[in-house]
């Protein structure tokens, strides 16, 4: 195809992509270094009888002409960046020095906003991806030894945690295992402790996240697995029942690898999805006990007075996390075209 | 099928097997079934500390509204908390978001399937990465131009910004959809005498509508699940369907309200059902293309 045809066909989506979503990075970048103006405040000094008193007022005037002067506010450089709520570089040398051991010092950071969301987020990642592909891998086991009329409503049901609107699908769960709720009193009464609540609790808000997780992405690992196993060669398998492989021969040694290419296609999608986990911490009202970087940017952009800046630093922090954890796929990818191209 | 020796199992793995099944089957569909049951019953129902066959049998339903079913979260959702614009706004979206994404993405992805440079790779890649931009990291970008512009709070605003960021998932699915169509087809029609265009528009687009279809069913999912853009950009007003029932939650503490989300959270769900009754196949498809080729 012609260099100037192809650039006419993807003109649309292009220009689409460049200016929501690769200008918006841009602008969280910028944003990130500008802090919001300070209100002007003059001195001002009032006379009457008993004397004059000097007093501060904010002046209006002066601090919407320096708004509408420089919209994106003052430039603090770094200084967002390192602030308490995000790298909090000058609170964790504090702490380097007074904490007692390691123990007390990975405590104390944990307690600092952004790298309390990172380790969430990074706990939710590396636990419900791994999780999720096994559940899904042995649901496509299972529903490929049923009768193939069964499948279809075997699938139907299976799909439906993943097809579920986020939001809607987590506050189902979160319904039933409030303490009122069917699972939540079932629970209260397996544990014998009739006041337990799950919203009180950090560890069970925690698993209650990653329980919602494996729940909502299992039925796309089990689709992409039943998939696969529909093309495993048959030929082979037969081939190793008569060499004596016994079944769990067969799938460790035949079935396994023939998936291994789907399991990586399966973690790349995950992981990029969990990192991204946001909506249930939502649903479950649990910003208290489980922040996310996706939950603390909204928390941030939700927020009354709106805190562009900080949502921005953290966005970016954010971003450069999802580079990091795709760039093996990126170099592998790169390498494999190369290979073919050259 | 099952009559081949290898898929031959012992009664007892078949019995965990299918035991598993059942298992999972529950876990997958008994919180739907649960939800939807219980939106028809009352809050001291639905939320029994007491007795949880109360909301099945619903005695304090009985005592309140007189009937063993009520609609009463239903009508105050759709009726009293005008839940039937979020819907029709969340109609107007999905539709938009739908048509514009596939148009542009039917274009580009063909443009990537047939031109064999460099440049795609990198097209691709970067797709690929503005795949995994979490969708909030963009919203702080779009506030403080939005505002600055007065873009913030319409509709089309919301419909232009999930039709970009469903652009990276789209181009890859109809690229690798367009590649297996043969080639010979629109070339054969371009040295008849047709321009590029001229073959696409009357060879290719006459047998592209299966790939066409199933990617848009994901357009559908990722518009009308989206909570973050639509919570952020849109105003009171123009809110749609999720961002209105995360609304409900808000006001939770007055009694009957959680009734509403209920109902809110159960209407949004029965489309997906019915999506998911008529095109399982296409979903199961599309689902596993991008992972054959990958």
């Amino acid at each position: 195809m012609k260099h100037k045809t192809f650039l006419w066909f993807i003109l649309p989506s292009a220009l689409a992509m460049l200016l929501f979503i690769a200008m918006p990075i841009v602008s969280v970048l910028l944003q990130s270094v500008f802090a919001p103006h300070e209100q002007v405040i003059r001195e001002v000094e009032n006379c009457d009888v008993f004397g004059c008193k000097k007093s501060t007022i904010v002046d209006v005037e002066a601090t919407a002409a320096l708004r509408e002067a420089a919209p994106m506010g003052r430039f603090v450089g770094t200084a967002i960046y390192t602030d308490r709520n995000h790298l909090a570089l000058s609170e964790i040398g504090t702490i380097w020095s007074s904490a007692t051991g390691a123990a007390d010092f990975f405590k104390q950071v944990l307690n600092l906003p952004f790298y309390g969301a990172l380790t969430f987020t990074l706990t939710y990642t590396a636990l419900v991806t791994p999780l999720a592909i096994l559940l899904g891998f042995s649901i496509a086991l299972a529903v490929n030894a049923i009768p193939r009329f069964l499948r279809g409503p075997a699938i139907f049901f299976s799909l439906l945690p993943m097809i579920v609107t986020p939001l809607v699908g987590a506050l189902i769960l979160f319904w039933m295992v409030d303490a009122r709720g069917i699972l939540g009193v079932a629970i209260q009464s397996l544990v014998g402790d009739p006041d337990l609540s799950v919203k009180a609790s950090t560890p069970m808000m925690w698993s209650m996240l990653i329980v919602y997780g494996v729940w909502s992405t299992a039925p796309f690992a089990f689709v992409v697995y039943y998939a696969g196993l529909q093309t495993v060669p048959q030929d082979t398998l037969e081939s190793a029942m008569i060499d004596g492989a016994t079944r769990w021969q067969r799938l460790r040694f035949v079935i396994i690898p023939h998936l291994l290419p789907l399991t990586t296609f399966l973690l790349l999608i995950k992981i990029m999805d969990n990192f991204r986990v946001f909506e249930p911490i939502v649903s479950f009202n649990a910003g208290a006990h489980a922040q996310s970087l996706s939950y603390f940017i909204y928390a941030d952009l939700s927020a009354t007075n709106r805190l562009l800046s900080s949502a921005a630093a953290t966005s970016v922090l954010t971003i450069l996390g999802v580079v990091v954890l795709l760039s093996p796929v990126i170099v592998h990818t790169w390498k494999s075209f190369g290979r073919t191209a050259s | 099928m099952t009559a081949n020796v290898a898929d031959r199992r012992s009664l007892p793995l078949q019995a965990v097997l299918v035991g598993f099944l059942i298992v999972w089957i529950i876990v997958a569909a008994f919180p739907f079934l649960w939800t939807l049951w219980g939106s028809f019953k009352v809050e001291g129902d639905f939320f029994s500390k007491a007795d949880w066959t109360n909301a099945l049998t619903g005695p304090m339903t009985r005592t309140e509204t007189g009937g063993a079913f009520t609609g009463r979260g239903y009508q105050g959702a759709w009726v009293t908390n005008e839940f039937w614009r979020a819907g029709l706004n969340t109609l107007i979206v999905v539709v938009s978001v739908v048509t514009i994404s596939l148009t542009f993405g039917t274009l580009g992805g063909y443009a990537l399937a047939r031109s064999g440079y460099r440049y795609v790779f990198w097209v691709l890649i970067v797709a690929l990465v503005f795949r995994a931009m979490p969708h909030v990291t963009l919203v702080s970008g779009y506030l403080l131009p939005f505002f600055q512009w007065n873009l913030w709070g319409h509709l089309p605003t919301a419909i232009i910004v999930l039709v970009a960021i469903n652009q990276p998932f789209t181009l890859w699915m109809l690229t690798s959809f367009f590649q297996n169509i043969p080639k010979d087809l629109d070339e054969s029609a371009m040295v008849d005498g047709c321009s590029r265009f001229q073959a696409f528009r009357l060879v290719i687009i006459p047998v592209m509508w299966p790939g066409v279809i199933t990617t848009g069913l994901f357009s559908f999912l990722l518009a009308y699940n989206d909570f973050a853009v639509t919570a952020m950009l849109l105003n009171q007003e123009n809110q749609t369907m999720v961002p209105k029932i995360a609304s409900f939650l808000g006001t939770t503490q007055t009694k009957g309200n959680v009734m509403f989300a209920v109902s809110a959270v159960v209407s949004a769900t029965a489309p997906l059902f019915l999506l998911v009754m008529f095109f399982q196949r296409q979903i199961v498809s599309g689902l596993t293309a991008g992972a054959v080729k990958g």
